[in-house]
């Protein structure tokens, strides 16, 4: 949870300067408690991959600003980073190693560019900078063949980082999603049904379930008709 | 509990509790007799808080969800994979087969989709209609009553329809369709499509008070906490130990069957892969349920004097004519579902609420077998993956694709719910020369030889692959959506996928009058070995355009019922 608050601000340094215990005690979420159905075997490569160490401290923090440019904070949610999406990316590389070579790499690419257009890294250019630097490839079908790589380094990054808010607390509020809980299904609402034009006809709706009666016994007759 | 020779002599030992062991185990232990069940991966219970993952959030998994570790996704109940490490299987050069096991109590019943169809009347008799392949030694006439049993026990919605080849049963209501799949049933009206009530093992209402009724959480595959949806473990196995007849060996994989000097069998040979030791189990009856392709490596690896190319192999038909149904899929954008109001909970059922049985006559068509058609789509939770690619949906709209900024929250948000699914679930035809056999070189970690697999699909697979991407793009199109992606043409197999990722593989121990030709009798009883017998998927001479489960348990019952009636006589 304490990365969770430091979000931003960090970066990281929370995975790195401290002891894999130490490490490992900081970055507690509810997840990594194991709580979520692990066998053994499972477990014991979660606590590996969260033990190990693949970006370092640079490179979380050029993840962190990427993060943050790519989902800044709205008027009713927090940021990427708020929302810890850097750590999930910095786990993710671990579990998925596809990851990462185009990451690191993409890494490497984006500073070049930027030293070679603004005279620094990434992380050292100006939001102004930086922003251009990301206007030149984040739109494929504009962008020029010259920064291809780039392209395809900030798509990934893009997904990873939308996968990662939408994934989350904070993003799952954003959506607006309302399931995972317990409920009664009992059709699509009216004023959904009417802003489309569609109805349910009278023949499937005799089909379906009459939620009044569910915790009612299930009783037939002996051609399958149900009585109850 | 474990011994290395058992002094008990069990009247039955089942080998896996799937579908079909699990019946049978329930149904042999109410009888009275005494059962040993023999499952080669751990103890499992839906209700056990430490391995639930029904109503986790995306953000209880460090990796979202991602299926890094589990095939379908860290919250997917199934343990083990397509690949399981230390249980390698191979395939012959230039064919393709991946097989999904799933090592724990109840198998891949704790993640299935829960479609339960029954076999129809021309689904046993496909060689009287096309000439290919092989009748079935029994009609649905023989079966249905069984599947009456299985409707009132297990519990099945759906709606009767008298349709031809779609049998009716006792099903419980379904529920009503989402928005998306109002909007396939308009469109596939509209194409000429017969659309239908799903039938799922899902308990919409309640049927006994051991189990409980569906609270909607869509999360079928996650195994069921409120045992409201079919998985054998809930619905037999716990029901079948209630009754103290029946002992459960966890973790035990079976070597083989052990045979007397008549060739007869005695029991079977087991792994503890606890401790790595070598157990023996007596039984005067072995049933194998194993799933096809294990149920065969294991006859095929009980070789002795009197079966020296395997139990019950004396054909050389065991592991031939091993078939997978295809599969085939094409996803769409469809605009009046863009800027969706996310105002309500639609999560609904696990699965789809509506879908389409095969619907045209093979006759006036160039591939002689059909298949059905499931629908997914909708407003669901997200897991890892979920955005990836959203900004490429601007270019169906006229919008620019790409870009950063809170821009991308909405384009999430207008996106969500949009893109709707469907796939094709056929029938193919079996043949001999698609086989699992004995890797004459490798063994698993347990020493025990593994299987080797030989599998193409036919033109009759491709054709009806091709069928399918058409009715796809006719749906799509009478619904005015964006089909996405290009559509897979010859050189791609149309699509189809490769066999063994639709997981209903079948047909390894097929049943048959005749011994030459076939491994089971009508009663799956082996032919060499009377007090053998297989209820899995493997006595399947043809799998139907239908899934496997319902006909595996109907057939489970029906055997066990005629081992007791063989026991009592004292004819095995």
């Amino acid at each position: 949870m304490k990365t969770m608050l430091l979000g931003s601000l960090t970066g990281g340094l929370v995975m790195s300067g401290c002891s894999p215990e130490e490490a490992a005690e900081q970055t507690v979420t509810p997840a990594e408690t194991g709580g979520y159905g692990r066998t053994e075997a499972e477990k014991l490569r979660d606590n590996m991959l969260m033990e190990a160490e693949f970006f370092t401290e640079e490179e979380v923090d050029i993840i962190a600003t990427l993060c943050d440019l790519i989902l800044p904070a709205s008027a009713d949610f927090g940021s990427a980073t708020d929302a810890g999406v850097h750590e999930f990316i910095a786990f993710i590389v671990k579990d998925i190693p596809d990851h990462q070579v185009p990451l690191r790499g993409g890494m490497m690419w984006l500073n070049h560019r930027s030293i070679k257009r603004f005279g620094d890294v990434f992380t050292k250019a100006t939001v102004a900078q930086q922003k251009e630097l990301l206007d030149e490839i984040a739109y494929p079908d504009k962008a020029t063949p010259e920064v291809a790589q780039g392209v395809k380094f900030f798509d990934r990054m893009r997904n990873l980082t939308l996968t990662g808010y939408y994934t989350s607390k904070m993003g799952i509020d954003d959506l607006g999603y309302q399931g995972n809980r317990p409920n009664v299904w009992d059709g699509v609402p009216e004023d959904i049904l009417q802003e489309h034009g569609l109805s349910y006809d009278e023949e499937w709706l005799s089909k379906c379930v009459n939620q009044e009666n569910r915790d009612v016994m299930a009783e037939w007759d002996e051609d399958g008709n149900l009585l109850t | 509990m474990y011994i290395i020779e058992s002094s008990k002599v069990y009247d039955v030992i089942v080998v896996g509790s799937g579908a079909g062991g699990g019946m049978a185990a329930k149904v042999l232990a109410e009888s009275g007799l005494s059962v040993a069940i023999v499952e080669a991966g751990p103890f499992f219970d839906p209700t056990n808080a430490e391995q639930m993952t029904q109503l986790k959030w995306p953000y209880e998994s460090p990796r979202r969800g991602a299926s890094t570790t589990r095939a379908f996704g860290d919250f997917d109940a199934a343990y083990g994979g397509w690949e399981i490490e230390g249980e390698p299987y191979t395939r012959n050069e230039g064919t393709e087969f991946d097989w999904f096991r799933s090592h724990m109590l109840g198998g891949r019943t704790n993640h299935w989709g829960r479609i339960s169809l029954r076999f129809g009347p021309k689904d046993f008799k496909r060689k009287s209609i096309d000439g290919l392949g092989d009748n079935w030694p029994i009609g649905y006439d023989d079966v249905k009553p069984y599947y009456d049993k299985v409707d009132k026990l297990i519990g099945v919605f759906g709606s009767k329809e008298n349709l031809d080849n779609e049998p009716d049963g006792y099903f419980l209501p379904v529920p009503k369709p989402r928005l998306h799949e109002l909007y396939y049933i308009n469109a596939a009206r509209k194409a000429g499509v017969t659309v239908i009530p799903s039938r799922l093992s899902i308990l919409t209402k309640r049927i006994n008070n051991d189990r409980g009724v569906c609270f909607y959480c869509s999360q079928c595959s996650r195994a069921c906490s409120a045992k409201a949806d079919f998985s054998s473990s809930t619905a037999l196995v716990f029901p079948a130990q209630k009754t103290g007849n029946a002992d459960l060996f966890v973790n035990s994989i079976v070597r083989e069957v052990t045979t007397d000097n008549e060739g007869r069998a005695t029991g079977v040979s087991y792994v503890n892969k606890g401790d790595r030791q070598e157990y023996q189990l007596k039984g005067k009856t072995v049933i194998l349920a194993a799933s096809a392709c294990s149920s065969a490596r294991i006859l095929l690896n009980s070789k002795s004097s009197q079966h020296p190319n395997g139990l019950g192999n004396g054909s050389d038909i065991v592991g031939k004519y091993l078939h997978d149904s295809t599969g085939s899929s094409r996803a769409a954008f469809v605009p009046e579902l863009m800027n969706r109001k996310v105002t309500y909970n639609e999560d609904g059922v696990g699965g789809m609420h509506v879908y389409s049985p095969w619907w045209l006559d093979n006759k006036q068509l160039d591939f002689p077998r059909g298949y059905h058609i499931e629908v997914w789509g909708g407003m669901g939770m997200p897991s890892y993956g979920a955005g990836f690619g959203v900004t490429e949906m601007n270019k169906f709209v006229g919008e620019q694709v790409g870009g950063y900024g809170n821009k991308l929250r909405d384009d999430v948000k207008r996106f969500y719910g949009a893109i709707m699914g469907i796939s094709g679930r056929g029938e193919s035809v079996a043949q001999e020369d698609n086989y699992c056999e004995i890797d004459p070189s490798v063994v698993d970690e347990w020493g025990i030889p593994v299987l080797r697999f030989n599998y193409n699909w036919t033109d009759y697979e491709r054709l009806q692959a091709k069928h399918m991407h058409e009715t796809f793009e006719e749906i799509f199109d009478a619904m005015g959506a964006t089909t996405l992606g290009e559509v897979p043409g010859k050189e791609q197999d149309y699509g189809l996928a490769a066999p063994g990722r639709i997981i209903h593989e079948v047909g390894t121990t097929r049943m048959g009058n005749d011994p030459r030709t076939s491994v089971t009798n009508k009663n799956q009883q082996l032919h060499e070995v009377d007090n053998v017998f297989v209820v899995d998927g493997g006595p399947f001479v043809s799998q139907a355009d239908k899934n496997p489960t319902w006909t595996i348990m109907a057939l489970s019952w029906k055997t066990s019922d005629y081992i007791i009636d063989q026991l009592k006589k004292q004819n095995i």
